[in-house]
């Protein structure tokens, strides 16, 4: 471990000066108003400082550094030019504020003209009418949608309470469902399948029915072709439709939610319009919605007449959900990657998301279990089932990974698969690296054959060997004070 | 643009090791009928940009805007210096390109940036524990009065005028749909705080009562006697922020609150026209099971060294579902790690120059406006680096005429508390203002407001 | 081997019958599913409880579970070892490791729970 900054302070350095005061220093602020606590923060260089965060960012694997077949995640390349027209001046040091200010709104129109356009590109990709920037992260997004999904049942005076959501669901669907304060009912996958059980799902849609989220394809990474059935089914109950946009690079130019009769979708421009995932986020989550939906979307709205405006006017809308348009730089980055994708090019990234997952599917069925063996989408779920009989965990093939210079795929989700391996490659990667990930794989599930135990001190390259949890979560350590 | 590296026949290998004619054959599943119409034909026929192009249009949009107008415009958002060490250090694509620190050997970095970023917003607020980061300091109040709400039982929740107007509108859009009993306590005329009227609504029903310091007028206060009142009756008392105000006034913890939020823009964060921003959120320990979100700790491997893990993963919706504490899952990592990077490079005497120099220039623009434009009235009350001013003329007017002069005057308050305040402008000065910018302000400010239309 | 003289949940809570007030706790099989235990949520003493619904809630580092209540009455007293101790349940689940004591309201309550036997069976059936 690196010592922690505060460790090398040294009272008296500095690593940033400011100009001296050219105006006079004002009255003290009066005592009753003043900090009286100590100021603990650290006095370091500039340089301390930076040689601090660059030991940090050797401790990482981000994209740039290793194979990262993260399922769920969508961890594809993030082109450099995203980032550099993101710092651009006019954009990065524009203040929110002057697009609502009288006589100011001149000032904004081309960050206007950004957001306006990129719903525009949305619409198209999704088959939607209308989309909002302002969700801040995916999982907002689904709070977003499902807040409009209750605005619009409230309009129309119908008393919902339920929403149903498959088991094999992200967490932060039924998550999100319950902070909009819904009743959640979890429907189960037919196991047959590794599709929704239609027949249960008709059994428990009722009038108490608000909506139905669904992630298509699911996070089984298979495509459910009955999804106008279930359109049906749920429109039958005066239930709204909602499509989880996480596995939206598997269907681009193949399939739009629009067309398969969902009323609400949010889609990540953090995983499937290529903008980094910082470690954890800046994300961002927009909504869109068919027409009828329109007037609930949060406010205010950017219209365009002769120029570009906001429109607070929107009686029905939920309200805001962000303190102004979202997070514009992370959508900046998204529209400058569709500039140069196309649609076209949106089309062929679903076509090589989806061939390189079957291609990793294939070249390891045969050393992994693989519980819906056909045709998958942009991941596939393996299983560690048969290594775990020989003592070999799904978080040891993870472990076994790293030491092998790959980051993990997601282990032990979707909660429905036990040991489950969800890998999902992304169509940034090249064939070589395709092929040196599968030879690593082939090759632990060959050491959990012949020495499985070498597998759990896995791993060892690393600056930490496996952490304890437990001690973490009793001793509560979260901050250095 | 292609990021695709496949080559031709690379496809084709693929292809048959997957036993299958061509790419169609992989999409067989969804039916013919849900395909898009006209694919080759529509916007998936569109052809892309090169990197040139793109970056060209891109470069034309943004000076189609005008970042570079004189700006006294504040309201929770701050144009400060941000040193090129916070772009160095954040442009590291080793932090930028990882995803949430799942895999803890992988992430060391992320993992220990963020305990360093807990530790420093515990150091500033004087809280006991943080977490990860949240959206932003609007969604912070939210999910700190729904911690209030989990811990006390109760749904009512008292917020205070003086919250900014668009965080209240926020809290308002996020439980319009559960059951939560929000009053909102108007202000005193000159924007202080109601103590008497607050004190009154404050009972052994309310689940929280939201503050904010300094208040959306810019006034500082010691809230000490609202949260001794919030304790007598088993009430949480939340506080939001300005980071870079605390240099210099009461912490949270110093006034007793039991949650510290706020927007962490001004710690190292361009304006970008909205976001991304960082929420920050500092707790009572007791409170820790509330949290929601990520939080990281420190902990050790078999052999003792120390390392950092996630914790606390049990209340997150990727494992408690419908019953988290939050449905938080991306947060805004890579902004707290531009915040502690700030806070480092600035440390403890850089952040008190940076407040001081805030503060004396805002006093002086007070000072300045109050001398020479007698038909503008200012009321005495303590500041940071914000203030109100009631105005001769409408204030919409008075930013009109002065966007012509070249400056983002302020914020016309009228839009927000509506009644009289029509004439009452919000200015901010931050310490990239200089004396000269002033009062050149202050002399366009006069004439502004001396014309009436 | 499951303690002869308790009952059982489905939902894997044990209690004590006898004495002023009964006792409960989760079974070693539960402990041994979640894992090193964590945190617990007690309920308060003096809160009311129903039969299956739910009375607090444990947390292990890779999950978190409700406790149901296996018996409807008033909560008496709660193991507060617990708060700093978390463990005491992993190492011994029927001893030391005692969630709370409740009155019960009405003891015939526990006669629809679980005997050892049935118990035990219940669990070969959930492991198939």
């Amino acid at each position: 471990m690196s010592s922690i900054i505060f460790e090398k302070s040294m009272p008296g350095r500095r690593g940033a000066t400011f100009p001296k005061s050219d105006v006079p220093i004002a009255d003290a602020i009066p005592k009753q108003y003043a900090r009286t606590s100590p100021l603990a923060l650290c006095e370091l260089s500039e340089l301390d400082v930076v040689r601090h965060f660059t030991a940090l960012s050797k401790k990482n694997y981000g994209v740039d550094t290793n194979f990262y077949p993260l399922g769920s995640c969508t961890m594809k390349y993030n082109p450099k030019i995203c980032e550099k027209i993101a710092a651009l001046d006019g954009f990065a040091s524009l203040h929110p504020m002057l697009a609502q200010l009288p006589g100011c709104g001149g000032f904004a129109q081309g960050a206007l003209a950004v957001i306006h356009d990129l719903e525009n590109l949305l619409c198209r990709v999704t088959g939607m009418d209308a989309f909002t920037l302002q969700p801040m992260a995916g999982a907002h997004g689904e709070l977003t949608g499902m807040m409009i999904v209750s605005a619009y049942h409230r309009k129309n005076g119908a008393a919902k309470t339920e929403v149903l959501i498959p088991d094999e669901a992200h967490g932060t669907n039924p998550s999100s469902a319950a902070v909009a304060g819904y009743e959640v009912r979890t429907v189960p996958t037919d196991p047959a399948t590794g599709l929704l059980d239609i027949g249960a799902f008709r059994g428990m849609a009722s009038e108490k029915t608000a909506a139905v989220m669904m992630t298509n394809p699911n996070t089984l990474g298979l495509f459910n072709p009955r999804i106008k059935e279930i359109a049906e089914i749920a429109h039958a109950c005066g239930a709204l439709l909602y499509y989880d946009g996480a596995n939206l690079n598997a269907i681009m130019g193949k399939f739009r939610p629009g067309d398969g009769d969902f009323d609400v979708t949010h889609v990540n421009l953090h995983k499937t319009f290529a903008t980094p995932h910082g470690g954890g986020g800046p994300g961002s989550g927009p909504v869109g919605v068919k027409a009828f939906l329109e007037p609930f979307l949060p406010a205010p709205r950017v219209v365009k007449n002769d120029f570009f405006a906001l429109d607070g006017n929107c009686p029905d809308s939920i309200g805001p959900v962000a303190p102004f348009y979202g997070n514009f730089s992370v959508c900046l980055k998204a529209y400058a990657y569709m500039l140069m994708t196309g649609g076209a090019g949106l089309a062929e990234v679903s076509e090589q998301a989806v061939l390189n997952a079957n291609y990793v599917m294939r070249s390891l069925s045969g050393h992994y279990d693989v519980p819906h063996l056909k045709t998958c989408m942009h991941e596939c779920v393996l299983t560690a089932k048969r290594q775990a009989e020989r003592g070999v965990r799904a978080v040891d093939i993870a472990k076994a990974l790293i030491d092998k210079g790959f980051h993990p795929p997601t282990v032990y989700f979707p909660l429905v698969v036990k040991e489950a391996l969800m890998i999902e490659p992304t169509e940034t990667e090249s064939k070589e690296t395709l092929d040196a990930f599968i030879n690593a794989m082939i090759e632990i599930a060959e050491a959990a054959e012949s020495g499985p135990k070498s597998l759990h001190a896995a791993p060892v390259s690393t600056p930490v060997g496996r952490l304890d949890e437990t001690k973490a979560a009793r001793d509560m350590d979260v901050a250095f004070l | 643009m292609s990021f695709v590296p496949a080559t031709n026949e690379q496809r084709l290998e693929m292809l048959r090791a997957c036993s299958a004619a061509s790419i169609g054959e992989l999409f067989a599943d969804i039916p013919k009928t849900l395909a898009p119409p006209a694919p080759h034909s529509g916007f998936f026929g569109t052809e892309g940009a090169s990197e040139f192009e793109a970056l060209t249009i891109c470069e034309r949009l943004a000076s189609e805007n005008n970042a570079r107008i004189v700006s006294f415009l504040g309201g929770g958002f701050y144009d400060h210096f941000i040193p090129a060490a916070v772009d160095a250090v954040a442009s590291r694509s080793e932090f930028y390109t990882a995803y949430t620190p799942y895999q803890p050997e992988l992430s060391q970095g992320t993992l220990q940036a963020i305990y360093e970023y807990q530790s420093q917003i515990c150091r500033l607020t004087g809280m006991e524990i943080s977490n990860a980061s949240l959206y932003d300091g609007g969604t912070a109040i939210f999910e700190a009065c729904k911690m209030a709400m989990s811990s006390t039982s109760r749904r009512k929740v008292i917020v205070d005028c003086g919250v900014n107007p668009t965080y209240r509108k926020m809290l308002k859009t996020h439980t319009a749909a559960i059951s939560v009993d929000i009053a909102e306590v108007p202000l005193w005329q000159d924007g202080g705080l109601d103590r008497q009227r607050l004190s009154g609504v404050i009972d052994d029903g309310v689940a929280a009562v939201v503050l904010q310091n300094p208040n959306f007028f810019g006034v500082i206060d010691d809230h000490s006697d609202i949260v001794d009142k919030c304790k007598s009756v088993g009430a949480i008392a939340i506080q939001s922020v300005y980071p870079l105000a605390l240099p210099l006034i009461k912490s949270p913890a110093e006034q007793g609150f039991d949650i510290a939020v706020g927007e962490g823009q001004p710690l190292g964060l361009p304006l970008s026209f909205g976001g991304p921003y960082l929420g920050f959120i500092g707790a009572k320990k007791q409170l820790a099971r509330k949290m929601p979100g990520r939080i990281v700790a420190r902990t050790a491997d078999a052999e003792g060294r120390d390392g950092f893990v996630l914790s606390l993963q049990a209340r997150e919706q990727h494992i408690r579902r419908e019953k988290a504490t939050s449905n938080i899952c991306s947060n805004e990592a890579l902004c707290a790690l531009r915040a502690h990077a700030y806070l480092s490079l600035l440390g403890k005497n850089g952040l008190i120059d940076v407040a001081n120099l805030c503060r004396n220039k805002a006093a002086y623009l007070r000072e300045c406006v109050k001398k020479s434009i007698p038909s503008i009235k200012i009321t005495d009350r303590p500041i940071f680096n914000e203030f109100t001013m009631a105005l001769p003329i409408s204030a919409d007017d008075c930013v009109k005429a002065m966007a012509e002069r070249g400056f983002a005057a302020g914020i016309p308050v009228g839009r927000y508390y509506g009644g009289d305040s029509d004439n009452v402008l919000l200015a901010a000065v931050t310490e990239k203002r200089t004396k000269a910018e002033i009062d050149c302000y202050v002399g366009n400010l006069r004439e502004a407001v001396g014309v009436k239309r | 081997m499951v303690p002869t003289d308790l009952r059982y949940t489905r939902t894997h809570e044990w209690v004590r019958l006898g004495g002023d007030a009964a006792t409960v706790g989760i079974t070693g099989h539960a402990q041994d599913t979640l894992g090193d235990i964590t945190f617990v949520e007690l309920p308060k003493v003096g809160a009311p409880l129903t039969k299956g619904r739910e009375a607090g809630v444990i947390e292990s580092v890779k999950a978190a579970s409700d406790l149901i209540s296996p018996i409807s009455g008033v909560v008496a007293s709660v193991n507060a070892a617990l708060e700093s101790a978390p463990e005491a349940i992993n190492k011994d689940p029927y001893g030391a490791g005692w969630l709370y004591t409740v009155k019960a309201a009405d003891a015939s309550e526990a006669d629809g729970l679980m005997d050892a036997a049935a118990y035990e069976k219940f669990l070969e059936s959930e492991s198939e």
